[in-house]
């Protein structure tokens, strides 16, 4: 009897994903042993590579992304969690809290770019102009070489924490009412409950955070090219933008190398990263 | 014991919010609404004269109607994709979950791999070049749905879990096939969790900028009007952020409907890592 469950179903999907991602990610790797204008290519062994790590601007995207990945993730770890433990708590408005921090989320990230580029105009910008009535000098948030990384890695924390925190959250409101109980009746403080029941037991809500965000840092692109557009000069590139800089250029196969060094960053830190973080399962 | 509630930190947590993430909405929407020597000042200040119909128009107007271009080709693609990626990834979902063996765990790594492998942008429109469609709409819509399946399979995996077999057994029994058990049986029974994935999916099609920007060169989306604007409303920013507040409105639509949808659907596996 054939098996109402027939792996044909497994065929459109298949098709699609093969064609399409599966086909162009194996491709990637030749192609970026070449010299390619998508029409010829010559194979040139590990020259763009060389030219990746070489090329001041290109290694700069290359640091860049790492920075940029550590600080929106770290950030939406932390400020998300402090959230998620203020919004479970005893607060009024909950469900206004909630709908403000997570809205951004949906919003497109080109328009929360340019809207916060023009609020971070240095001269005239809403936030500068806040900062100079209680007397603090603003900094060009985006046109000083220093700040302009962090203040695009800023931008993207306010637009995505609002999913961190609803992360959180789910995990936090899993977790049996009854600990917390146990632990007040045996005279614990607040503290000692978020240290010892709330960490701990939300962890797997950690876990994702920590991957998610990750994973959508080191891989980030339309936020800052709205933004900075990877200036000023080439100090806020990271390699997602460089590989845009150098289709655009014409360079195909230096670009396809950039989309091998950000596929080697992305693996080589999610996968021992979530193989470590799900190991250390806690024991209840 | 929630009872007590902490007036001091809800009212600081109330205004802290409203200064963080509601003015800069207000920002937008004040902006859209000046004439043009006002909103050059970019500071944060009520319109002199509120013209929000005039910037609407001229927005719309500009170009040669291409906003309106923009919105119908976002439409049909957010459309196409997310209704493709669903039925196929359901189809996935279903045999995966119903029958694993030899080949359940090879797909099961394709299927994390698509979330976590950067896509290779310059071969895939060496692909699409090779295929014919790349510049086209069914080209980009079938991108669209080669990215977006690995969510939404791990999304229905889950919940075709919770759907016993006997129900299958039973449609067995009374004759049905493989297409009509799915199509009939499983497929409605999904419903929940299809609004889901179709509401999520739809919010981050639409506000997809990279892959039209990469493989629809020419031809708009809306957010690539927003990018093409900005370089072109240097002086003009109150139709930019005209602009931006149209933009902004589909999603916000979405959220005042399905607010609990989408929550469900991007909170997944927060409680199983």
């Amino acid at each position: 009897m054939k098996s109402p469950y027939p792996r044909w179903f497994y065929l459109p999907a298949a098709l699609v994903y093969a064609v399409l991602f599966v086909v162009p990610t194996f491709a990637s790797f030749y192609f970026s042993l070449t010299r390619w204008t998508i029409f010829e290519s010559h194979f040139i062994g590990l020259d763009n590579f060389v030219t990746f790590f070489q090329e001041p601007a290109l290694v700069k995207g290359f640091v860049n992304t790492l920075i940029y990945g550590i600080v929106t993730s770290g950030l939406k770890v932390v400020l998300g969690l402090g959230l998620a433990v203020l919004l479970t708590g005893r607060i009024a408005a909950r469900g206004y809290l909630r709908s403000v921090v997570f809205f951004p989320v949906l919003v497109s990230t080109i328009g929360v770019g340019l809207t916060f580029t023009v609020l971070m105009n240095p001269e005239r910008g809403l936030i500068n102009q806040a900062l100079g009535t209680v007397g603090v000098d603003g900094p060009g948030w985006l046109t000083d070489p220093a700040y302009a990384l962090l203040s695009v890695a800023l931008v993207d924390v306010w637009k995505g924490v609002g999913l961190a925190t609803l992360i959180f959250i789910a995990g936090i409101v899993s977790i049996p009412q009854e600990y917390f109980e146990a632990a007040r009746t045996d005279g614990a403080s607040a503290w000692d409950m978020f240290r010892n029941i709330t960490l701990p037991l939300a962890r797997p809500a950690t876990v994702t955070v920590v991957i998610l965000s990750l994973i959508g840092g080191l891989r980030s692109f339309d936020l800052i090219w709205a933004m900075t557009r990877g200036g000023p000069g080439f100090t806020s590139d990271v390699v997602a933008s460089v590989i845009y800089k150098q289709y655009q250029a014409g360079f195909a196969g230096l670009s396809t190398a950039g989309n091998v060094v950000l596929f080697v960053i992305v693996t080589a830190i999610v996968l021992p990263l979530s193989r470590f973080l799900n190991r250390k399962e806690v024991e209840l | 014991m929630n009872g007590r509630r902490n007036w001091v930190l809800s009212i600081v947590a109330i205004v802290v919010s409203a200064v963080v993430f509601l003015v800069p909405f207000a920002f937008i929407v004040l902006m859209a609404g000046k004439d043009r020597a006002q909103a050059s000042l970019l500071d944060f200040s009520w319109p002199h004269q509120l013209q929000f119909v005039r910037n609407f128009i001229d927005v719309v107007e500009a170009r040669d109607y291409m906003l309106i271009i923009a919105y119908i080709n976002s439409t049909v693609l957010t459309v196409a994709s997310v209704a493709g990626m669903v039925v196929l990834a359901a189809m996935v979902a279903f045999v995966l979950q119903r029958r694993p063996g030899r080949w359940g765990g090879f797909i099961n790594f394709l299927v994390l791999a698509g979330l976590i492998v950067p896509p290779a942008v310059v071969p895939t429109i060496w692909v699409l070049k090779g295929t014919g469609t790349f510049g086209t709409m069914p080209g980009l819509i079938l991108v669209e749905i080669a990215f977006g399946l690995s969510f939404c399979v791990l999304l229905f995996r889950a919940f075709i879990a919770t759907i016993p077999r006997e129900l299958d057994e039973a449609a067995v029994i009374d004759g049905a096939g493989p297409l009509r058990l799915f199509f009939r049986v499983i497929f409605p029974l999904l419903r929940s969790v299809i609004i889901t994935a179709v509401v999520v999916q739809s919010v981050t099609v639409f506000n997809d900028f990279v892959n039209p920007l990469y493989f629809l060169p020419g031809d708009p989306t809306v957010q690539l009007t927003l990018y093409n604007f900005a370089g072109q409303y240097t002086s003009e920013y109150n139709l930019l952020f005209m602009n931006i507040l149209l933009i902004t409105v589909p999603p916000l639509v979405m959220f005042l409907f399905f607010n609990r949808r989408i929550v469900a659907g991007m909170t997944a596996g927060a409680i199983k890592g």
